[in-house]
């Protein structure tokens, strides 16, 4: 098999989408059918995405197994990936698996919708991170909202209407003024091709609008304070799978997109808006942290925990150093990786229960030896202890941050001792203490199945706390690069302001355009 | 052969002898059911050929009278979705009119003269082709909303309809004698010539009168009152024939009027289409908040379309034409799908058209839940489905004209509407099942088909239409 003519991305983009067709033309009762035909196409995946690390070349900071093929005059399909978006691909399909395991025996509701939804969902998924035309990244970037509010408002809780609502219109809000962005962007430059995009050197006025525009979204979709309000609701009221991707992958995209978007093509703005990055970080941080203390609902505790950890992403993201920017990427994949194991955890009691409430439950290790562990492992890695993947990000985030500004750093730094405030006090409440509730006497350990969706959790967990280099080394040319760009852009900026002469022909180069 | 199919009127004048034809064979048949439901397919005949000839025609330009009836590919384009949306209507109509008893042969015979009205609206090319084609469709209208004689709904929908249409094509008569008293001609490529700054206040007075009366035929803001009672009061089949083709042709004489006739003063007028537009946008998304009758939620649905589509003529750009273009072939086929939806909705008592009765029809209909979910996020404007390309091209071409504060303003509005469309999924899927509906009719689930068909799988392969726009909108040389 040759990988380098078989299109490989295409393949992994939207093989869950030809499993979901499948799905369709099942009989209506074949609900085990359903279950195995969207276990098998994930894993399929999954292993066909696996080929592209292998494959990927780690020196090459530029876009690697591109395809494109012209589609609609100016918008073309173009996909690649390049070393930071190729590890959200892998995740998204490594997460995509556990959930179906996860929903195995706790969704019995219309099953078949169900699943076709979460492989509509996956398609999507990968289609943003692999996407290199803008209005194909917007195509991705907005469909995934029809399934997962569906799988919100038909698989979630009590208030699950009022929580799909606000999931689809905060978010719908966000991403129409982007779209206004990218339409300005396609007139400016004449192409909507993402690599073009990166060389057009837009003006630095129309930046500032364009980095506004595009942090609407991505701050949403991140979420940062105070635009976060949506994602306790939405993590409360989905169903355990669904709070997995949303936690595990969705808050990637604004990352993600600030990466792709953000810092490459306004480079001016990006610098002079960090600050206001800087203060919306650490207020989420400290805030954040400390309405997590109050949560009596362990759902909502860890929405409000991920928040403050997109925090660390957002300020190494503006750190705009190597350090500050790896970590913020490694951030998100350890983020994905434990705030999903965390989810994963409280719906193995919850499926048990039916209960989230953290004063229903207390003296679990008694019962449950297996859990606790895991539990364990997944609240340590969220406080961000060495030797688990938790400390690698936040460590290199806030080397970055300190980098570029000490108070930035020393307040950001708070941020951790408060995450093990909350952490800790949660895992005590959960796990420790007297088994005194009599409901909770009989409570079984974690089955084969449950083990076999937390387990592959653990090891990469504790594996990456200790050897980080293979994510690393995958990010680190494409983070060069992307670092070199923006210095290169300032200096150019920089000098044409000490230039005097220099700015009046910019100036008038500025007034032919505006003709 | 090839003479007759290249007569540029051809189209019109097959769909006008097979009105007569038709008039003629009701008249003398027994009057029943069937003879209704016979002329009904006969009528689709009709308009499949009226198609068939026009897509025949060997030259894609020409002109008659004088070019006051003109054919380009804009027409061409344009009286494809008459002729679909039409046809459409009238493969609706069956199963609802035969159970009110109304399966009669007037309905076609009107609905193809409404149709040889809307032909000759888009071709007009002259103030007075333009009054002849726009009164031969709306007498032919205000009949068909009245069509339920013994409903008071109906009939008061009929009344109102005409009375107010009345009055705007007073307005627009007023206006047209205006602009000829100042420009000395009807013709518009003569206007165009006579008018080329905005320094003669009696053209523009008279502008303002045409545009009254032209934003009240597609019913912008604020001419729009009529529309939420004449859809609620009309049999639904008729409803939907009205939601489709109608807006249809006014739309596309309001764009060849004033990008045709008043190129000189486009900034006059972009003023106006500007404010219409942006109104008709919040109106048609506030208003339909509060809206618990689905055919009254589609009447504001549809007056906040037509805001959206005007966005593009704003722009007053080719890019913004074919906006429009694509606006009003995609707003078409998922008005025509839901509307099918709306058909579908009957239970044994009759039709229902609350909201709250579409109560947990993913439970008992998957298959129309489905389809109705898609079209109203597609009516949303959620990406990948058809709608969102509408939308796009036409707040693209807002851009390229630099009317950010529109293009925010449009994409404000569209998530305000975003939140009734999905309000209505919610209850499909979210709520109690209530008792299942009939079995949907063939051909209503056919018409539903294909829209959900088109709807979903249109980002496949995009391009023919937007091709097909974009070649449209340059022969009007904007």
């Amino acid at each position: 098999m040759n990988l380098t003519t078989l299109p490989i991305l295409s393949l992994v983009t939207f093989l869950p989408l030809v499993g979901a067709m499948f799905i369709v033309f099942l009989p209506q009762d074949a609900v085990r059918n359903a279950r195995y035909v969207a276990l098998w196409t994930t894993l399929v995946t999954f292993v066909l995405s696996l080929f592209i690390w292998i494959s990927f070349d780690k020196a090459n900071p530029g876009f690697q197994f591109v395809e494109e093929r012209s589609w609609l005059g100016p918008i073309s399909y173009k996909v690649g990936v390049d070393g930071i978006s190729m590890l959200f691909v892998i995740l998204t399909t490594f997460l995509m698996p556990l959930c179906i395991l996860a929903s195995w025996e706790a969704v019995q509701k219309r099953v078949k919708e169900y699943m076709i939804a979460f492989l509509v969902l996956e398609t999507l998924m990968v289609g943003v991170f692999v996407a290199l035309d803008l209005v194909l990244f917007y195509l991705f970037f907005e469909a995934g909202l029809i399934p997962m509010f569906i799988i919100i408002g038909v698989w979630g809780g009590k208030r699950r209407i009022y929580a799909s609502f606000k999931f689809f219109l905060y978010t719908l809000l966000g991403s129409v003024l982007m779209l206004l962005a990218m339409m300005s962007m396609w007139w400016f430059a004449g192409t909507t091709d993402i690599p073009q995009l990166m060389q057009a050197k837009f003006p630095a006025d129309m930046q500032w609008w364009l980095w506004l525009a595009f942090f609407a979204s991505f701050a949403v979709k991140m979420p940062m304070w105070p635009v976060h309000t949506w994602l306790p609701d939405a993590h409360v009221e989905a169903p355990t799978a669904g709070s997995v991707i949303l936690a595990g992958i969705l808050l990637k995209m604004g990352g993600y997109g600030f990466l792709r978007f953000s810092l490459p093509m306004f480079p001016l703005a990006s610098a002079e808006l960090a600050p206001l990055i800087f203060a919306l970080s650490v207020v989420a941080i400290i805030y954040t942290s400390l309405v997590a203390l109050a949560q009596e609902d362990m759902k909502k505790l860890i929405a409000y925990s991920s928040v403050a950890h997109m925090g660390y992403v957002t300020m190494g993201i503006f750190t705009f150093t190597h350090q500050g920017v790896d970590g913020a990427i490694f951030q998100m994949l350890s983020h994905g990786l434990v705030s999903a194991a965390l989810f994963l955890c409280v719906g193995v009691i919850y499926d048990r229960m039916h209960t989230r409430e953290i004063a229903a439950y207390g003296g679990l290790v008694d019962r449950m030896p297996i859990y606790a562990f895991c539990f364990m492992v997944f609240t340590m890695a969220n406080v961000g202890l060495p030797g688990t993947s938790g400390f690698i990000g936040e460590f290199l985030t806030l080397l970055g941050a300190f980098k570029a500004n000490t108070w930035l750093a020393f307040f950001a730094t708070t941020g951790v001792i408060l995450s093990a405030a909350y952490a800790l006090w949660l895992y005590r409440r959960v796990i420790f203490g007297v088994l005194e509730k009599p409901s909770l006497k009989s409570i079984l350990d974690m089955s084969p199945r449950e083990i076999v969706v937390m387990a592959p959790l653990v090891i990469l967990t504790i594996f990456f706390g200790f050897y980080p280099a293979p994510i690393l080394d995958v990010t680190a040319q494409s983070v060069k690069k992307l670092v070199a760009n923006y210095e290169a852009a300032i200096r150019t900026a920089e000098k044409e302001r000490a230039a005097p002469f220099k700015i009046k022909i910019s100036a008038a180069e500025g007034q032919k355009e505006t003709k | 052969m090839i003479d007759l199919l290249s007569y540029p009127a051809l189209p019109e004048i097959v769909l006008a002898l097979g009105a007569i034809a038709l008039l003629m064979f009701g008249a003398f048949q027994p009057d029943s059911e069937k003879t209704g439901a016979m002329t009904s397919w006969l009528a689709i005949g009709v308009i499949a050929l009226a198609g068939i000839v026009m897509l025949l025609n060997p030259y894609v330009s020409g002109g008659l009278f004088d070019d006051a009836f003109v054919m380009d590919r804009f027409t061409r384009f344009m009286k494809l979705l008459v002729l679909i949306g039409s046809a459409g209507a009238l493969v609706l109509s069956f199963q609802a009119f035969g159970e009110m008893q109304l399966m009669k042969f007037e309905y076609p015979v009107l609905v193809l003269l409404a149709t040889v009205g809307m032909m000759m609206m888009i071709s007009a090319n002259d103030l007075i082709a333009l009054y002849i084609g726009l009164e031969l469709q709306s007498l032919a209208l205000y009949v068909v909303a009245a069509f339920r004689r013994d409903s008071v709904r109906s009939s008061e929908a009929g009344l109102k309809y005409f009375v107010l249409g009345a009055l705007s094509s007073g307005m627009l008569l007023y206006g047209a004698s205006l602009v000829y008293g100042f420009a000395g001609s009807t013709s518009f490529p003569v206007i165009a010539g006579v008018v080329r700054d905005a320094t003669n206040i009696g053209v523009i007075v008279g502008l303002v009168f045409i545009m009254v009366g032209l934003a009240f035929k597609v019913s912008a803001v604020p001419f729009h009152m009529w529309t939420p009672d004449v859809y609620e009061g009309a049999p639904t089949p008729v409803t939907a024939f009205f939601a489709a083709a109608p807006k249809v042709a006014a739309m596309a004489l309001m764009v060849r009027t004033l990008a045709v006739a008043f190129p000189g003063i486009a900034p006059a007028w972009q003023q106006i289409v500007v404010f219409i537009s942006i109104a008709s946008m919040l109106i048609g998304s506030f208003a339909a908040i509060g809206q618990t009758n689905i055919k009254r939620l589609m009447a504001y649905s549809s007056i906040g379309h037509v805001g959206f589509a005007l966005v593009g003529l704003a722009a007053n750009n080719p890019e913004g034409a074919q906006g429009v273009l694509i606006y009003m072939a995609i707003y078409l086929v998922m008005t025509l799908g839901t509307f099918a939806c709306i058909l579908a909705m009957r239970r044994a008592e009759g039709p229902v058209e609350e909201i709250d009765e579409l109560s947990g029809l993913a439970e008992n209909n998957l298959g129309m839940a489905f389809a109705f979910g898609m079209l109203m996020f597609s009516l949303a404007g959620i990406p990948p489905l058809a709608g969102f390309w509408g939308k796009f091209y036409v707040i693209a071409a807002a851009i390229k004209a630099d009317m950010i504060t529109l293009a925010v303003i449009t994409v404000l509005a569209s998530v305000v509407a975003a939140f009734y469309y999905i309000r209505i999924v919610i209850v499909m899927f979210v709520k109690e099942p209530k008792e299942k509906f009939l079995q949907i009719d063939a051909k209503v689930g056919a018409v539903m088909f294909l829209a959900t068909i088109f709807v979903v799988l249109f980002i496949v392969y995009p391009s023919p239409l937007v091709e097909a726009a974009a070649q449209a909108a340059k022969s009007l040389r904007l």
